[in-house]
C-alpha cells in the first residue's frame, strides 16, 4: 500500500475497533498491555498522516482544520496514557484489585472508548456525533465502576445517570436543529450533515435554533463537567483506575467541549440567533467559582485534581464565551495544555496512590523527600496547572485574562479572582503533600516515567516557545470559530 | 393531509403524554413496570402512525423495535429482576404524589408555551409531536428526580427515551441512523443496568439509592 492510497481517516476508527475486538479474545495481561500500547501506537500514527494526505469530508466523515488538532491530541494522550496503564495495571493485578478477567475487560473498553471519542471527533453528521459521544459514555461507565467497591458502583451510577440525561438533552437538540434545517436543506441526511448546515444556517427560523442550542449546551456541558451538571465528575475520576481519569480529564472532556463549539459555529452563522457567548461565559464562570472554592474542602487526592478539571473547563468555556480571534486562540491553546498537563498529573497521582496504598490527601506527606521522581513531578505538574509560568499554562491563562480585559474588564476580574482562588487551593495543598517529613509506606515506587515527563516536558517548551507554524494554525482554527 | 389522519396522531402523542403521568403516580413497582410496557406500547402505534402518514417505511422497523424491545422484553426482564429481588411492594418517593402531579401539569403547559411559540414556521404535525415530545421528556425527568429506587429512575430514563423518539419520527424526512442508534443504545443501557442492579443488589441488599449515596468517598 502506498502512501496516497493509505487512508488515514479510517484508520484511526478501525484501528481502535479491530483492537478492541482483538483484546477482549486474548489471554493474559502482558501481552494485552502491548497490544494496546501498539494499537495506541498505530492510531497515532495514522492520526500524524492526517497532516499530509487529507481526505475529502464525506456525508459522515470530515477532517477539517479545527478537529484535526483534537485528532492528533486524542490519540497522543491516548498512547502515553497506554504505557502509564501497562505499568498502573501490572501493579494493580499484584495487589488483586484487577483480576485477569477484568483487565481483558478493560483493555478492550479502553481501545472502544478510543473509538468512540475519534468517532465523535471526526463525525460530519449531527446524528452520528451523538452516538459517539454517547458510546463513550457507556465504555467510560463500564471503566469507572471496574473495581466494584461501593464506592465506585456509586460514581459509576452516578455518571451513568447524569450522563444518559445530558445524552438524552443533547438528542432532543440535535432533532431541533435538524427540524430548524429540514425546511431549507430538505429531508434527509443532508440535514443532519454539518458542512451543509453551515452554508445554510444563516436561513434557518432563528427561534428553533436558541431552543436547540439550550438543549445543546446544556446536554453536552453536562459532560464537559460544567457547573451545575458537574456532579458526576469529581466521584467518577477518583474511583475509577487512574489511567480512566487520565483521559476522562484530558481527553472526554475535550471531545464534548469540541461538540459544543461545532454547534456554536452554527449559532454564529446565523446573525438572527441569539448570541452563544453570554450563555457560555455564564456556565465558565459558575464552574470556575464553583470548583475554586471547592477545591479547598477536597481530602482525596483524585478528587483535588478532578475540581480542578472543572475549573479549567470553566476557563477554557469562558475563553470561547468571549470570543473573537485572541480568545478563541487562548481557549485553544488552554485545552491543549490543560489536556496534557492534567493527564500527567494523573500518571503521576496514579504511581503515589498505589505506592502509598492511599489516595487520602492526610496519608501523603513528604513526597520529595521520601520518593524524589514522583514527588517532583507533582511539584511540577501542579505549578504548571495552577497557571504558574514557565508552563503553557501561564501563557494560555494570561492570553484569556489579557483578551477580556480589553473587552469585560469586569468579567476579567471575576475571572481572575477565581484563577487566584484555586491557585491558592491548590498550593496549599501541595505544601503539604509534598514537603515536610515523610509519612506512611516508603516503599520504592516501580514506575515508569517516560510517559509522564514527556508531557510535562511538551507543557514546558510550549511556555518557554510556541514555534511559528503552530501559531498560525491556532490563529488559523481561532478565527474559524468566529 | 386528510385532518383525520392528524387528529389520530395529535391523540396518539397525546396519550404518551397521559401514560407519563399515569407513571408519575404508580406506587407500587409491578405496577410501574405494567405502565412503562403501556407507554412504549402507545410509542409504537404512533410511530406506526407516523410512518403511515408520512410513507416512511423505515419508521415501521423503529415501532416495531419499540412493540418488541421497550413494551415486551425489557418488562419482563424487569419484572422478574424485581421479584426475585423481593422489592415488588411500594415505591419510595421523594415528594408526596400531590405536589409531583402538580409540578407535572407545570411542566407539560411549559413545554407546550414553549415548543409553540418556537416552531411556528414548520408543520403542524412536528409541532404538536415536538410539543408533547418535550412533555414527554420533562415529566420523565421529573420521576427520575422524584424516585428514590434504583428501578424507578431507571423507567424514568427509559421514558425520556420514548419522547426523544417521538420526536424523531415526528421530524419529517430524519435518517434512519439516528432511529436505531437510538433503541440500540437503549438496550446497550439496559444491559448496563442489569449488571449495575445486580451488583448494587450484591452490595447493599437493596436498590434503593439512597444506600449508594452513604457511602460517598469523602465522608470519613
Amino acid at each position: 500500500m502506498n502512501l496516497a492510497s493509505f487512508d488515514g481517516l479510517n484508520a484511526i476508527l478501525s484501528i481502535p475497533l479491530a483492537a478492541a475486538v482483538l483484546l477482549a479474545l486474548l489471554p493474559g495481561y502482558r501481552s494485552t498491555a502491548l497490544v494496546n500500547v501498539a494499537a495506541s501506537l498505530v492510531t497515532l500514527l495514522a492520526a500524524l498522516t492526517l497532516f499530509i494526505a487529507r481526505p475529502k469530508a464525506g456525508p459522515l466523515l470530515l477532517v477539517d482544520d479545527l478537529n484535526i488538532v483534537f485528532i492528533v491530541l486524542n490519540s497522543f494522550v491516548g498512547f502515553t496514557t497506554s504505557v502509564f496503564s501497562a505499568s498502573y495495571i501490572a501493579h494493580e493485578l499484584e495487589t488483586g484489585r484487577l483480576t485477569p478477567t477484568y483487565l481483558r475487560f478493560y483493555h478492550a473498553m479502553f481501545q472502544a472508548m478510543m473509538f468512540a471519542m475519534n468517532l465523535a471527533l471526526v463525525a460530519n453528521n449531527i446524528g452520528l456525533m451523538w452516538v459517539a459521544v454517547e458510546l463513550a459514555t457507556l465504555t467510560t461507565v463500564l471503566m469507572v465502576g471496574i473495581y466494584r467497591t461501593p464506592a465506585a458502583l456509586e460514581a459509576a451510577w452516578k455518571y451513568f445517570i447524569l450522563g444518559s440525561v445530558g445524552i438524552a438533552l443533547a438528542l432532543f437538540g440535535t432533532i431541533l436543529v435538524y427540524v430548524a434545517a429540514q425546511p431549507v436543506v430538505g429531508e434527509g441526511l443532508d440535514a443532519m450533515t454539518w458542512t451543509v448546515l453551515i452554508k445554510h444556517v444563516a436561513g434557518f427560523d432563528p427561534a428553533l435554533l436558541n431552543v436547540a442550542f439550550v438543549f445543546l449546551l446544556l446536554g453536552y456541558g453536562t459532560k464537559v463537567g460544567l457547573a451545575p451538571m458537574h456532579a458526576w465528575l469529581p466521584d467518577a475520576h477518583a474511583e475509577g483506575p487512574t489511567p480512566i481519569s487520565a483521559v476522562l480529564s484530558g481527553l472526554l472532556l475535550n471531545v464534548a467541549l469540541y461538540v459544543v463549539l461545532r454547534f456554536k459555529m452554527l449559532m454564529a452563522a446565523n446573525d438572527a440567533a441569539l448570541a452563544p457567548g453570554p450563555l457560555m461565559v455564564s456556565m465558565g464562570l459558575s464552574s470556575l467559582a464553583l470548583a475554586a472554592f471547592m477545591l479547598y474542602r477536597r481530602r482525596d487526592l483524585k478528587r483535588l485534581f478532578a475540581y480542578s478539571s472543572i475549573e479549567h473547563m470553566g476557563i477554557i468555556t469562558f475563553a470561547f464565551g468571549m470570543g473573537g480571534p485572541l480568545a478563541n486562540f487562548a481557549g485553544l491553546l488552554h485545552m491543549t495544555m490543560h489536556s496534557l498537563t492534567k493527564s500527567g498529573i494523573f500518571f503521576a497521582v496514579g504511581h503515589i496512590a498505589q505506592v502509598k496504598g492511599s489516595q487520602k490527601i492526610a496519608d501523603i506527606r513528604g513526597l520529595t523527600a521520601s520518593h524524589p521522581a514522583l514527588g517532583w513531578s507533582l511539584v511540577i505538574g501542579v505549578m504548571a496547572i495552577a497557571g504558574l509560568p514557565p508552563f503553557g499554562i501561564f501563557m494560555s491563562e494570561f492570553l484569556v485574562v489579557t483578551s477580556s480585559f480589553a473587552r469585560q474588564p469586569l468579567l476579567a476580574i471575576l475571572l481572575v479572582a477565581g484563577v487566584l482562588v484555586a491557585f491558592g487551593a491548590l498550593l496549599l495543598r501541595l505544601n503539604g503533600l509534598a514537603f515536610g517529613a515523610p509519612d506512611g509506606r516508603l516503599a520504592p515506587v516501580k514506575a515508569s516515567y517516560a510517559p509522564l515527563a514527556t508531557h510535562l516536558g511538551l507543557v514546558l517548551a510550549a511556555g518557554l516557545y510556541l514555534p511559528a507554524p503552530l501559531v498560525t494554525w491556532f490563529q488559523n482554527v481561532a478565527s474559524l470559530l468566529g | 393531509m386528510h385532518p383525520l389522519a392528524f387528529d389520530i396522531a395529535h391523540m396518539l402523542a397525546g396519550s404518551m403524554v397521559l401514560v407519563s403521568f399515569m407513571l408519575l403516580y404508580q406506587n407500587r413497582m409491578l405496577g410501574l413496570l405494567s405502565v412503562f410496557a403501556l407507554h412504549a406500547l402507545v410509542l409504537s402505534l404512533s410511530v406506526s402512525w407516523e410512518a403511515f402518514i408520512q410513507s416512511a417505511p423505515h419508521l415501521y422497523i423503529t415501532a416495531a423495535i419499540a412493540l418488541v424491545v421497550k413494551a415486551l422484553i425489557i418488562p419482563a426482564a424487569l419484572q422478574r429482576i424485581v421479584r426475585r429481588l423481593g422489592i415488588h411492594r411500594t415505591v419510595e418517593t421523594v415528594v408526596g404524589i400531590g405536589p409531583t402531579m402538580l409540578a407535572g401539569i407545570g411542566l407539560v403547559a411549559l413545554s407546550m408555551v414553549l415548543m409553540l411559540q418556537v416552531t411556528t414556521g414548520t408543520d403542524a404535525l412536528a409541532r404538536e409531536d415536538l410539543a408533547f415530545a418535550l412533555s414527554v421528556v420533562l415529566l420523565g425527568l421529573l420521576m427520575m428526580v422524584s424516585r428514590r429506587n434504583a428501578v424507578g429512575q431507571v423507567i424514568g430514563l427509559m421514558s425520556i427515551e420514548n419522547g426523544l423518539i417521538l420526536a424523531a419520527a415526528g421530524a419529517k424526512g430524519m435518517p434512519l441512523v439516528v432511529e436505531i442508534s437510538v433503541a440500540f443504545s437503549v438496550l446497550v443501557a439496559f444491559m448496563v443496568i442489569g449488571i449495575f442492579l445486580f451488583r448494587i443488589r450484591e452490595r447493599f441488599d437493596t436498590v434503593d439509592v439512597q444506600a449508594l449515596e452513604s457511602s460517598r468517598g469523602e465522608l470519613q
